[in-house]
């Protein structure tokens, strides 16, 4: 029990020095092609808001599976929430993950299930009672504005309304971090901010959001701190900035 | 883990045969044909098998002696003949009981009346049962070996024939069946995998949300077992009923032929069906899912 405390005081104490998200010279090379990500450093505070812009190529994606821990780093090391992802057993990794909530361009709902099915299920993997699945799942579909569709089937719901749900199960587990990967990608402008607007609302709770989306648009009028990506280095960093051209 | 995880996937992985109910379906059909070709086949070879080792165990080889060989010696031998591996039985005729058993068949009833003496006297025999009719031969050769034998009548036509067609069967029944078993195996296993890949989508959503392995496979693996369950159930409740019907059709059909025409009972059928079939099923059923599963929990 002590030992598990020390260790906590440890990883609280280096979140407050780099950080809740830290990358430390970080490469990721494939077997074939030019590497991914190239020295990449970097560390978001926790309660940031930060958005991660760069054209295709320009190494978001492989950066948001390094913090997942779907991919190690080539080179160099890759903290999140103070657990060096390196050092993480494949056992260690689901209890991990649930430090964050993730949102993918795609949804990535279990169709099969409805919409209330879909949020509890994040609730079941950690081991909640019952009681309050069904006190939570509720109130956390009255925040994303689906309290009354929580009998609908994922796929009888908008692109909007379905993304809604994603950010609702990453949200139902109180994460401290959430990834949100081109979250308005398959939406339209008045979907695109809703979602936004929620995120922000999210964030002001005191969740850190990293974003990495390509729309130009919002990422201008939010006024949030932006870090720019091209072939596999950060070319920008800058505390509310706005999208750089490739050009 | 907690008892209500437990349980949830246990629910988890009934309530999947009927969210994926067409997957499910064509698994079950896949296990079910698989396994009922299997199991037809299964009893048709074990009745033919069953019918040659029938028509062998009624080979005989008939022993006789010299005259003045004394009673002891003939019983002497007749330990040795029983004794034998290639012998199940055998049984001493003497020349009355052959005369009374020989004679009917040739004269009639009235068969003493032109034989006031025993024209088969001096004419004890055993009669020897083989335990495999292939082991004539060496019996044979040896019985002729023996000074006190006078003559050893056996059929080696017979004998060749049905040591023929048995080693027949069982090369050809052991082929089909290897070969079935073979296909059953490689078809119920792909469409186990084929349908979990299918769902490799809903794998991914789980374990980035931050399922553990179990929580992941458990589900899959309950339902790779009921598939595989149901998948043997099926054909063996469809030739259970198939063939109690066709032996009652046979038996009555062919009463004449009934002497050689020794079906194998159900319960014979079923010891080695049920097992197999089970196995065959749920075990594909549970590797399978188990396999596939992992293959996808590397996220």
């Amino acid at each position: 029990m002590r030992k598990k405390e020390l260790l906590r005081q440890k990883r609280e104490s280096f979140i407050e020095e780099n950080g809740v998200i830290c990358l430390d010279n970080v490469s990721k090379s494939y077997s074939t092609g030019a590497p991914a990500l190239n020295g990449v450093s970097l560390s978001i505070g926790r309660g940031e808001f930060v958005f991660i812009v760069g054209d295709s190529g320009s190494g978001k994606s492989t950066l948001i599976k390094l913090l997942l821990r779907e991919l190690t780093a080539t080179s160099g090391s890759v903290y999140v929430m103070g657990n060096d992802l390196a050092r993480l057993r494949h056992k260690q990794i689901p209890k991990f993950r649930r430090n964050l909530g993730v949102v993918f361009q795609d949804f990535r709902l279990l169709n099969d299930r409805n919409v209330y099915e879909n949020v509890a299920f994040a609730q079941r993997i950690i081991e909640t009672p019952g009681k309050e699945i069904r006190r939570n799942v509720p109130s956390i579909l009255a925040t994303v504005g689906l309290a009354g569709k929580y009998k609908a089937k994922t796929k009888q719901l908008s692109g909007g309304e379905q993304q809604r749900v994603a950010l609702a199960r990453a949200l139902v587990n109180n994460p401290s971090i959430l990834l949100a990967d081109e979250p308005t990608g398959n939406l339209d402008p008045k979907n695109s901010w809703d979602i936004m607007k929620l995120l922000e609302e999210i964030n002001e709770g005191g969740t850190t959001v990293v974003v990495v989306t390509h729309n130009r648009e919002i990422v201008n009028a939010m006024q949030k701190r932006v870090i720019t990506m091209k072939k596999g280095v950060i070319v920008s960093d800058e505390e509310e900035g706005g999208y750089i051209d490739e050009d | 883990m907690k008892i209500r995880t437990l349980f949830y996937t246990i629910r988890q992985g009934f309530a999947n045969i009927f969210r994926n109910k067409w997957f499910s379906l064509a698994s079950i059909a896949t296990i079910s044909a698989c396994l009922f070709l299997f199991g037809l086949l299964y009893a048709i070879m074990a009745n033919l098998h069953n019918i040659v080792m029938t028509v062998e165990e009624g080979v005989s080889v008939t022993v006789f002696f010299e005259e003045g060989t004394t009673d002891l010696r003939m019983e002497e031998i007749g330990q040795m003949i029983g004794s034998r591996v290639e012998v199940s039985e055998v049984n001493f005729i003497s020349d009355d009981e052959a005369w009374a058993t020989f004679g009917p068949d040739y004269f009639g009833e009235d068969y003493a009346e032109g034989f006031p003496e025993n024209p088969l006297e001096g004419w004890d025999s055993y009669e020897v049962f083989l335990s495999d009719v292939s082991l004539q031969d060496a019996l044979v050769t040896w019985l002729q070996s023996i000074p006190e034998v006078r003559e050893v009548y056996y059929s080696e036509l017979t004998a060749n024939t049905l040591s023929g067609m048995n080693m027949l069967i069982a090369y050809v029944s052991m082929g089909i069946i290897i070969i079935l078993l073979a296909v059953s195996i490689f078809l119920i296993s792909n469409t186990v995998a084929i349908g979990i890949s299918v769902r490799k989508e809903e794998i991914n959503i789980m374990k980035y949300i931050g399922a553990t392995d179990f929580f992941v496979r458990a589900p899959f693996v309950l339902e790779g077992v009921l598939i595989g369950l149901m998948g043997a159930a099926i054909p063996l409740g469809l030739i259970y009923s198939l063939y109690n019907y066709a032996l009652t059709y046979l038996i009555e059909r062919f009463t004449e032929l009934s002497s050689f025409l020794n079906f194998l009972s159900i319960e014979e059928i079923f010891a080695f069906l049920t097992p197999v079939s089970l196995i065959v099923g749920v075990g594909i059923g549970f590797l399978g899912s188990i396999s596939t599963v992992r293959k996808h929990l590397h996220v």
